[in-house]
């Protein structure tokens, strides 16, 4: 028997292992591990203030104090267990807002781009008048309305974000749904929305798996911006965003306060946009 | 004299040793018409592609010579490559729709050559360019000229992309397989088209198809290939009475005739392709030991 | 012989989108103008004609992809013109089709085992996998094929896939919409070889809808030529190809360009 298969060398080309899968899995895990042990592996309480020990450098500059090992900040609390504590609040934001978006926004697009007509026709124009809002004035507005909070973050981040996801999968689906493996599906009698879940739904996920940990990462930003700009959460409680805008006070007297959170802000956001890469390369069928 | 002449070509897929041309030999002389012939992935497209340096970036040439009217190419810098490939050959491709750009007009797109590699003067060019579209028998030229491309039928567009390949004077003309997109009255009068003009013009022509029919209708000679390699090549007339090799005698049973229901289609038999695999692998094998001996 | 289908002055237009005006509805083109025929059983009926013929809308409106706008389709006595979805599912085991192109065809996410099994399930067999080894074998794809995906195949063997999809529900009609033409000349004699043996063997109708003659010969009882949405040529294989009644037809046998360097082509 000849072997047709693989006559075209296609399969030949090697394709480059998932380092990219291990670097930003392996970072955003041992960051969730983090979050999740926080309590006990914090090595100081991240709101014990105590000005004697303020603006202490990290453990290997010249007069750090031993167990404060990025140092601590002008009110003395450690950036450490700060940091630590900022990854539960950011995790939270990235996996509930980024899900629910995703949700949300996928099924639209899904809907409007395989059934077209006028749920095509209602979802579009909606999304159209919505991205006509300014989004950032939209998120300030939402939160100065409901008052700051965890729910009023990931509110926003879902009010705003939705088109994003409803606008790129309608346009996959409509592609898709030209493709002749749906009219077969018909020709044997699948009902319209089956077709929706068992055909079209697994050639747009690769998609909505890519904008879904892109979304995360984008959450991730703007928790931290909303930080910044003081309408997060209590101020009290700690977060990446609002310890790099104390950071930004003291940068000439105590660079460490805002560098590492910066740090951990920038792996963690890329660390998601290439999870979603990885994950790609290492589990679309068609791609393998 | 002849104006192509490719020696010993072969190539193979980028970070791989997947062969995509194997020892390719082969001359096209001035006004000859040959025609590469194959099953896909046989990598007859690859040689017309290899010769206007237009490879895809995944494929890389090994070694060998492509002699363009004398010159090597191979042994120019990718500057003067291009530019000696740009004066002295020209494609026609296959899909009339997408080598046409879309969103602009059709005059500019084929006086662009010309005014900006031959540096003529765009009034010339202009002219060359209605001269050519009344030689390939566009009607009313001037309108042509000012139209998009989804204005014109497919076949309109097809001639437009001949009279382009026709306009530097080029002296070998790569077609890849320029009529598979066309319907087969229309595939004709294209065929006799692109005959006459390079009767006409003396143009040396390598014509890639699939169809043994087209073949029989335009070329002269012709090779056929399998697995990068050519397995026959021969004159037009001989290669149809009496195929030397088993592959290509089976190529021919496969071919279906309308002329002749009676006969049964016979898939190129398995023994057949297992036969031409291992002419293949020891003539690699000979060609390695002659290679290390050297 | 009883007829299969009986198609009656069909009509079907669709909105020609490029001439969509600012606000209203598109002007409609007339593909089909009003086409009739009738399909007796066990018959392969050849159906030619160029690009813009109306052949693929026409297979597509016999298969009930398409809603046809005028006349009627009756599939075995039955009017299948304007029937509703729901209606039509129990129709749909007994008419199946075959896609031009295997890639576009096959979903390229689901194993080749998967995509032979949907539609069984869908229609209530109960020894679906048994069902699937037995299309296979009938196509004569070896059944460890079920495990791959249509990217790991060729395309020959993904237009068997495609052929096999079709058989395994046992309908009573194939529509074949040009599913030779993407093919090489070997894979395409292999294709119709399997296909005419299939025909016989499983008592089969078949609607073989392509541009090429020669394919048609090879295959097919009678020849239906269309041009521009008509019908202008409907006979007998064997009469079309020694007496073409119709000017197009000629024409058409004339472009075909035969592997025989003393064809005359005028």
């Amino acid at each position: 028997m000849v072997d047709k298969s693989g006559a075209d060398g296609r399969s030949l080309i090697r394709r480059r292992a998932g380092l990219k899968l291990w670097l930003s899995g392996g970072w955003l895990a041992t960051l969730a591990l983090a979050a999740i042990l926080a309590p006990w592996i914090a090595p100081q309480d991240p709101l014990a203030q105590d000005l004697f020990l303020g603006r202490l450098p990290p453990v290997w500059i010249q007069g750090a104090e031993p167990g404060f090992y990025l140092g601590t900040d002008s009110l003395g609390r450690d950036v450490l267990s700060r940091i630590l504590y900022g990854a539960r609040l950011a995790l939270i934001v990235a996996l509930v807002a980024g899900t629910v978006t995703c949700v949300i926004g996928a099924s639209l697009g899904l809907l409007a781009g395989f059934l077209r007509g006028w749920v095509d026709v209602v979802i579009s124009r909606a999304i159209d008048i919505w991205m006509a809002f300014p989004p950032v004035l939209f998120s300030i507005l939402l939160i100065a309305v409901m008052g700051p909070g965890l729910q009023s973050i990931i509110l926003a981040i879902v009010v705003i974000d939705w088109t994003r996801f409803a606008r790129v999968v309608r346009a996959e689906a409509m592609a898709q749904g030209a493709m002749d493996y749906v009219a077969s599906a018909q020709v044997a009698g699948r009902g319209r929305i089956s077709t929706m879940l068992t055909e079209i739904l697994p050639n747009v996920l690769p998609t909505i798996i890519a904008l879904l940990t892109l979304e995360m990462g984008i959450a991730v930003i703007v928790e931290a911006i909303l930080s910044f700009v003081n309408l997060s959460i209590s101020t009290d409680d700690p977060t990446w965003g609002g310890m790099i805008a104390e950071g930004r006070t003291s940068i000439h007297q105590a660079w460490w306060v805002l560098i590492f959170p910066l740090i951990t802000l920038f792996l963690t956001v890329l660390s998601f946009s290439q999870l979603g890469e990885g994950l790609k390369d290492r589990f679309d069928p068609v791609l393998r | 004299m002849s104006f192509l002449t490719i020696t010993g070509l072969s190539a193979k897929l980028r970070g791989t040793s997947f062969p995509i041309l194997r020892d390719v030999s082969l001359r096209v002389s001035a006004g000859e018409v040959h025609g590469l012939v194959g099953e896909s992935g046989a990598g007859k497209s690859m040689i017309g592609k290899a010769v206007l340096g237009i490879l895809p970036t995944s494929v890389e040439i090994t070694k060998g010579r492509i002699e363009l009217d004398g010159v090597d190419l191979l042994s120019l810098t990718p500057a003067e490559r291009r530019r000696r490939i740009g004066a002295t050959a020209a494609l026609i491709p296959q899909d009339p729709l997408t080598a046409l750009n879309p969103s602009r007009r059709i005059g500019p797109q084929i006086t662009d050559r010309l005014v900006d590699i031959l540096r003529w003067p765009r009034s010339r060019a202009e002219a060359r360019a209605r001269e050519l579209l009344a030689e390939v028998q566009i009607p009313d030229p001037d309108r042509v000229m000012r139209s998009y491309p989804h204005e014109l039928s497919g076949g309109m567009r097809q001639r437009i992309l001949i009279a382009s390949a026709f306009a530097a004077e080029p002296k070998l003309i790569v077609a890849d397989e320029p009529t598979t997109a066309l319907d087969v009255t229309v595939q004709k009068q294209i065929l006799k088209l692109i005959a006459e003009m390079q009767a006409r013009h003396g143009t040396a022509l390598l014509f890639v198809t699939h169809d043994l029919g087209v073949v029989s209708k335009v070329c002269q000679s012709l090779s056929v290939l399998y697995g990068g390699k050519v397995v026959e090549a021969t004159g037009v007339r001989d290669f149809f009475r009496e195929p030397a090799h088993a592959y290509s005698r089976a190529l021919l049973a496969a071919t279906p005739k309308y002329t002749d229901p009676a006969a049964s289609l016979t898939p190129v038999p398995e023994a057949v392709i297992a036969a031409v695999q291992a002419e293949i692998a020891a003539h690699d094998r000979t060609h390695d030991r002659s290679a290390r001996r050297g | 012989m009883a007829d299969l289908y009986t198609v009656e002055n069909l009509h079907l237009s669709l909105p020609d989108m490029t001439k969509k005006p600012l606000v209203g509805a598109a002007p409609r083109i007339e593909i089909l103008k009003g086409i009739s025929f009738t399909l007796p059983k066990g018959e392969i009926l050849g159906v030619v004609g160029g690009s813009g013929s109306g052949k693929s809308t026409l297979g597509r409106a016999m298969v009930r992809l398409l809603e046809p706008t005028g006349g009627r389709v009756l599939f075995d006595g039955q009017d299948i013109t304007h029937l509703e979805e729901p209606d039509l599912c129990p129709l749909r085991r007994r008419f199946q089709m075959i896609f031009q192109d295997p890639m576009s065809s096959l979903n390229p996410r689901h194993r080749v085992g998967q995509i032979i099994a949907a539609p069984l399930a869908l229609h209530g067999f109960s020894d679906v996998g048994a069902r699937v080894l037995d299309a296979l074998d009938h196509v004569g794809l070896p059944r460890g094929f079920a495990g791959r995906y249509p990217h790991e195949l060729s395309g020959g063997q993904r237009q068997r896939v495609g052929i096999a999809r079709a058989i395994a529900l046992r309908p009573e009609f194939i529509l074949a919409d040009e599913i030779v033409s993407g093919l090489d000349v070997s894979s395409q004699a292999q294709v119709l070889n399997l296909l005419e043996g299939l025909v016989k063997e499983l008592g089969l109708t078949l609607a073989f809808i392509s541009h090429d003659l020669s394919v048609i010969r090879r295959l097919c009882s009678r020849v239906l030529v269309l041009y521009r949405g008509e019908v202008v040529e409907n006979a007998a294989t064997a009469e079309v190809f020694a007496a073409p009644k119709a000017a197009y037809t000629r024409e058409l046998l004339d472009a075909i360009p035969l592997p025989d360097p003393d064809q005359v082509w005028a």
